[in-house]
């Protein structure tokens, strides 16, 4: 009963996304792009995904319409000429689609228990996230424990896009607050507006406050190390937002950002180096304390945080790259 | 006792529904930016107040019921702000609030 | 029922060459990488539903429940978001350094200041 509601925002999905691709300015589509990824997470929700929702909704509609509109603001906002290919474009995509939709009829029905991609590892998971991690929340147990190499190779392609995205940004821009100066220094942030300054400087440390709370309780209930990353970062950048890139840069300078991003990923390896050491394999939770089941809790609060923080670094590091770009 | 709560949570519910189809329909019809804006507040304002208020009757006496209210707090603070910012923004970037009768929109027949 | 759940895998196929249809068709390199973003959505959408169970509720395990759903696609899912936005972000770099570099964002013009 509940998926018709959850077919009605697959409609409302299919709309937003032609109007994306049909819209001519390209700020209305990514603000469209956000309302996309609140309605994917919406839709993530009802098929009993709460974790993944909460990702959606924290990195999809939140940091990525930060991200393109920070881009944005560096280069058009309005798309100009038409592509030269449309028919053929058009045609291949209709060919594809109906492609796909001849495949889909083989597909098990939605919601079948005995489909084959419910059988073997997901209820092993299970049943051994009880007995072996003893945790509530089984993603999280399955993401940081059982496939805790996967999340180690994740935490390291985050590192790397923030250096990237360095690489690529600071050759121009100063990092110290003095670089950024000129016209626009009176006036920057939001400082002006009343409302916006006062309502967004009481907020900014609750949003932090539930930052925390989603890291430290990733355990119990959905969250953990990459909801809680984008949500600290989305505090500090709603204040570089109000009070301007020059005090955000004074606030939290780019050495400290960088450190962070390193800092996360070298703790998530340590764990892994620190299992080893006291004598079982790499990434092993189970010797890290007397008891194997403690010793699981303890390795998965500390490689959550290692992914928070290099998650809120890499986020923090990428906006400082795009939003002091124009200024120097 | 609980079929009086649960009376007074469906009429919530309903009326909320009401109210954001209101909103919407006023945010379609109306003819410009700052008429479509206030139009749209009220879903942001009456509809949450009492649809999340009658999710928290739903609710009963456990935690469920605080974080609604908690979710409440956030969204009645932060939707006016939101508004408040885009009509700055619009008014920053030049388009005026009309004054005087209602003209007919142009794309209206 | 069973053409309520085909809907869901027909939503991932449109979605699919929307996005597919936005990066190959637009010149724009912006609407590229967005139309690259919904593909991505698009995929998700069909794992998630894959690992919906009929009757189960979230795999955060509580007395009472019996019946969760798999949270084998989803921890999968959740590693991918993290990843897209990391090529998007750095995707984003590319772009503004395009822009700097040749003075616009559209592929045409860029291939013709190419050519000079």
């Amino acid at each position: 009963m509940i998926i018709l509601f959850g077919v009605f925002l697959l409609a409302l999905l299919v709309i937003t996304a032609l109007a994306i691709v049909r819209s001519e300015s390209l700020f209305a589509a990514v603000i469209l792009t956000g309302i996309f990824s609140l309605l994917m997470a919406a839709n993530f929700f009802l098929l009993d995904a709460a974790d993944v929702a909460l990702t959606e909704a924290a990195i999809g509609a939140g940091i990525s319409t930060v991200l393109f509109l920070g881009a944005l603001a560096l280069t058009g906002e309005h798309e100009r000429g038409i592509a030269t290919n449309r028919l053929l474009a058009l045609g291949v995509v209709s060919i594809t689609t109906l492609l796909v939709i001849y495949a889909t009829f083989d597909k098990p029905r939605l919601g079948d228990p005995d489909a084959p991609v419910q059988q073997h590892v997901g209820p092993w998971y299970l049943e051994k996230t009880a007995e072996l991690i003893d945790i509530p929340n089984a993603v999280t147990a399955v993401l940081g424990s059982f496939r805790g190499y996967d999340t180690l190779g994740e935490v390291f392609v985050v590192f790397t896009a923030g250096i990237g995205v360095l690489f690529l940004l600071s050759a121009r821009t100063g990092w110290r607050p003095e670089d950024i100066e000129g016209v626009h220094a009176p006036e920057q942030g939001l400082r002006h507006y009343l409302v916006p300054r006062v309502v967004g400087r009481m907020l900014i440390p609750f949003i932090f406050l539930f930052g925390l709370y989603v890291q430290f309780h990733g355990d119990y209930g959905p969250g953990g190390g990459f909801q809680a990353g984008a949500i600290v970062a989305s505090s500090v950048i709603l204040y570089a937002l109000l009070e301007g890139e020059k005090r955000a840069l004074e606030a939290l300078p780019m050495r400290v950002l960088q450190w962070l991003v390193a800092g996360g990923a070298l703790l998530y390896g340590a764990v892994g180096v620190a299992g080893m050491l006291l004598g079982g394999n790499f990434l092993d939770y189970s010797v890290l304390a007397s008891d194997p089941i403690a010793g699981q809790h303890i390795g998965i609060i500390l490689i959550e945080l290692g992914v928070g923080i290099t998650v809120t670094g890499v986020l923090l590091c990428v906006f400082h790259a795009f939003a002091a770009r124009g200024k120097v | 006792m609980t079929m009086a709560i649960d009376i007074l949570s469906w009429i919530m519910l309903t009326a909320g529904g009401i109210f954001v189809f209101i909103g919407g329909l006023g945010a379609l019809r109306m003819p410009n930016l700052y008429t479509r804006m206030h139009a749209a507040s009220l879903t942001d304002t009456i509809a949450a107040v009492l649809i999340l208020g009658g999710i928290m009757l739903q609710a009963g006496t456990t935690l469920a019921t605080i974080k609604l209210a908690a979710i409440l707090l956030f969204l009645l603070l932060t939707s006016p702000t939101a508004s408040n910012a885009l009509a700055s923004a619009a008014i920053l970037s030049g388009l005026q609030p009309e004054e005087g009768p209602i003209k007919p929109r142009e794309d209206d027949a | 029922m069973e053409l309520l759940g085909l809907v869901y895998y027909w939503v991932f196929a449109i979605l699919l060459m929307i996005g597919f249809y936005a990066v190959i068709a637009k010149p724009n390199l912006i609407k590229k990488l967005i139309g690259l973003s919904i593909f991505q959505a698009a995929v998700f959408l069909l794992y998630i539903t894959m690992g919906k169970i009929d009757g189960g509720t979230a795999p955060i395990l509580q007395d009472g429940v019996t019946l969760y759903s798999n949270p084998l696609p989803q921890v999968l899912i959740l590693t991918a978001i993290v990843v897209g936005i990391s090529t998007t972000a750095l995707g984003l770099g590319i772009v503004v350094r395009i822009n700097e570099e040749y003075g616009s964002i559209e592929e045409h013009e860029i291939q013709e200041r190419d050519r000079q």
